[in-house]
């Protein structure tokens, strides 16, 4: 179907003009401030000075890998064993699963403060049976589980909207053809479930690893993200947007370098990556 | 369900008629009748701080109302959390801001920058009742641009559930006997304050090296800190989750309020004064209206409510001698003369060292 009626341009326009405002001209806006100084003038500096930021962005993505490495550990198997239960007990578990993302992932966040303080629900527990009081927030522990706890669900739910769509009889022909369980995993079904873990690996690591709000909240704001560092510096003020901008310019390159390679990993034709 | 919406109107009736109480009992006595209004319907448009003005509640004056009702002038009331983001909203242009109240550093700024109106403080029937103490002060020698509104210290809180006697000094934040329990600022120039009080450095250095060393050891007290926070102290401190903080004088009588554990002392190598005052900007479009208003500010009711919603020191006399006053004597608001601890303010720093620090902050984060 080549043809495009006026009425297909029609309902294509509120997203092209939604897009246009919203995406287009604030990254357009973003380059030029990342490329002027202070005056307007044209400039490398903010570019060439993010060197100084390089262990911001050094900690970020190692705290973003690593909390995206545990997701998909948890997230895999969860999304493996809900396929196997009944279709009611699948669509309960999908709303558990999605229940949390309709709050605030501020709020969600904030709540974890509440159990991890050294007066908070964990250790006051732990208290009562004479252990601790452990030191539990306001460390890297803290802000990585912060992490796994937001962006879990885009973990589960990519994975387990390919995996629900393997079909069985693939899996019977694979047992008729003499695989064990093992085999059955390795030739089948994980091969069928990559595009899905792809996904759901660049929807965790993304928002992870510009993230800023966590870190602040469970890391007692005594090491900054690089996500802290851009809005450290854009709510000081006009002088420091140029700043700022370099390096959200910086973190989007690297972001799509990580996606560019990662998508190198899922060799599917039909193009079955979810960004 | 019936029963439901009847306790909510209940509910909502007690509330209004309560509301109502306190705004009757807000009778202002105008003697000199400097109240005209002859501007009514016209509008002021007011920048302060949050929760910076008695509003109302709890049955506590609203100010912007009653100057509403006294003049008719229609009061815009906006607020800002920090004196860098007024600075960019008033540079930005986007509203005409009449009044502003900024801190001193700010005021001293502004006027460098020719953006103040002078207000003839002649004209301003209370403005005697500013104590001299905070008249002629160095961001404004001839009290041309601004009008004080409140004043504050910076001091040290802690838990006496926790620890009993401490030392006084800003040395306790980097005490391995309280690890885990303090809290610092989550603002550079406050949390450089603290270190370099210690080092005994000019708050208001303009050399770098300074600097270096504030942030050296800040570097070195990080490992002994719980967290930097700014309005999580109120939480942190009143449950016990922490216990030493560095905060504002007037929070930690708010801060009492909640825990009657708490607190409070000026470290013995001084401390950071600050002054916020109300100025009249150059571009202001109801310039009558904002003297006015000034003046209302200072009148001895309004400065009272202000003085105890706020729980700041006042720099209003009437205020002050007021026995009636919530805070009357008050020992941490106004400390006698002997307690008086050695004072700084700030000062405006030149822009290459605020982004020399504000940079060194980022450093002192990352590791």
């Amino acid at each position: 179907m080549k043809r495009k009626s006026l009425g297909n341009k029609l309902i294509a326009c509120p997203y092209i003009v939604w897009s246009a405002l919203f995406i287009v001209i604030p990254l357009l806006i973003m380059f030029y401030f990342a490329l002027t100084d202070a005056n307007g003038v044209f400039t490398l500096a903010n570019l060439s000075d993010i060197g100084r930021y390089k262990k911001a962005f050094g900690i970020s993505i190692l705290y973003a890998a690593i909390s995206t490495v545990i997701t998909l550990l948890l997230a895999y198997p969860m999304a493996y064993f809900m396929t196997k239960l009944k279709v009611s007990n699948q669509r309960m578990l999908l709303m558990i699963v999605m229940i949390p993302m309709w709050m605030n992932f501020l709020i969600r966040t904030y709540s974890w403060i509440t159990i991890l303080a050294n007066t908070g629900i964990v250790n006051t527990f732990l208290g009562k049976l004479g252990i601790g009081p452990l030191k539990l927030i306001y460390t890297p522990a803290a802000v990585i589980l912060g992490m796994v706890y937001d962006f879990i669900p885009y973990m589960i739910l990519p994975i387990y909207s390919v995996m629900s769509k393997i079909d069985n009889s693939l899996l019977e022909a694979s047992e008729d053809l003499g695989s064990n369980a093992f085999n059955k995993f390795k030739k089948v079904i994980f091969p069928l479930s990559r595009p899905g873990i792809i996904s759901g690996i660049t929807m965790v690591f993304v928002p992870s690893v510009s993230t800023f709000y966590i870190s602040q909240k469970l890391g007692g704001n005594k090491t900054m993200l690089i996500g802290d560092v851009i809005e450290y510096f854009f709510n000081l003020g006009p002088v420091y947007y140029n700043v700022a901008s370099a390096i959200s310019l910086v973190l989007m390159l690297l972001i799509l370098l990580c996606m560019f390679v990662m998508n190198r990993f899922s060799d599917d034709d039909d193009g079955g990556v979810i960004i | 369900m019936k029963r439901f919406i009847a306790i909510f109107s209940i509910i909502t009736l007690i509330c209004i008629s309560f509301s109502g109480c306190g705004y009757n009992y807000a009778q202002l006595n105008v003697e000199d009748g400097s109240y005209s209004k002859d501007l009514k319907g016209t509008t002021l448009t007011v920048y302060n701080w949050g929760e910076y003005i008695s509003d109302g509640s709890d049955g506590s004056i609203d100010v912007n109302r009653e100057f509403e009702k006294l003049t008719g002038i229609k009061v815009n009331y906006l607020t800002f959390e920090s004196n860098e983001t007024m600075y960019s909203q008033i540079k930005s242009g986007g509203v005409n801001y009449d009044i502003v109240i900024p801190s001193d550093y700010m005021i001293e700024r502004l006027i460098k920058e020719n953006m103040l109106r002078k207000i003839d403080t002649s004209k301003l029937s209370n403005y005697h009742l500013i104590d001299d103490k905070y008249k002629n002060v160095y961001f404004d020698p001839n009290n041309e641009y601004s009008v004080p509104y409140n004043v504050g210290m910076v001091g040290i809180i802690y838990n006496s559930k926790i620890y009993k006697d401490l030392e006084h000094s800003w040395k306790v934040l980097w005490d391995k006997k309280y690890k885990d329990m303090t809290l610092n600022f989550n603002n550079p120039r406050d949390a450089f304050m603290t270190a370099q009080m210690i080092l005994g450095q000019d708050l208001n250095s303009e050399n770098k090296k300074d600097w270096d060393k504030a942030a050296k050891l800040l570097k070195k007290g990080k490992a002994n800190l719980q967290a930097y926070v700014m309005d999580e102290v109120y939480g942190k401190m009143e449950t016990g989750e922490a216990a030493i903080a560095p905060y504002y004088a007037g929070d930690y009588l708010t801060m009492y309020e909640s825990n009657n554990d708490l607190r409070f002392f000026y470290p013995k190598e001084g401390t950071n004064i600050f002054i916020d005052s109300a100025c009249i900007l150059k571009n202001a479009q109801n310039y009558e209206a904002a003297v006015l208003y000034l003046n209302f500010l200072m009148e001895p009711e309004i400065a009272t409510a202000n003085a105890e919603y706020i729980g700041y020191a006042s720099p209003n006399t009437a205020v002050i001698n007021n026995p009636d006053y919530y805070y009357y004597q008050n020992e941490i608001l106004y400390p006698n003369e002997k307690d008086i601890p050695k004072v700084q303010y700030y000062h405006n720093i030149s822009e290459d060292i605020r982004s020399y620090y504000e940079n060194l902050w980022i450093d002192l984060k990352l590791y």
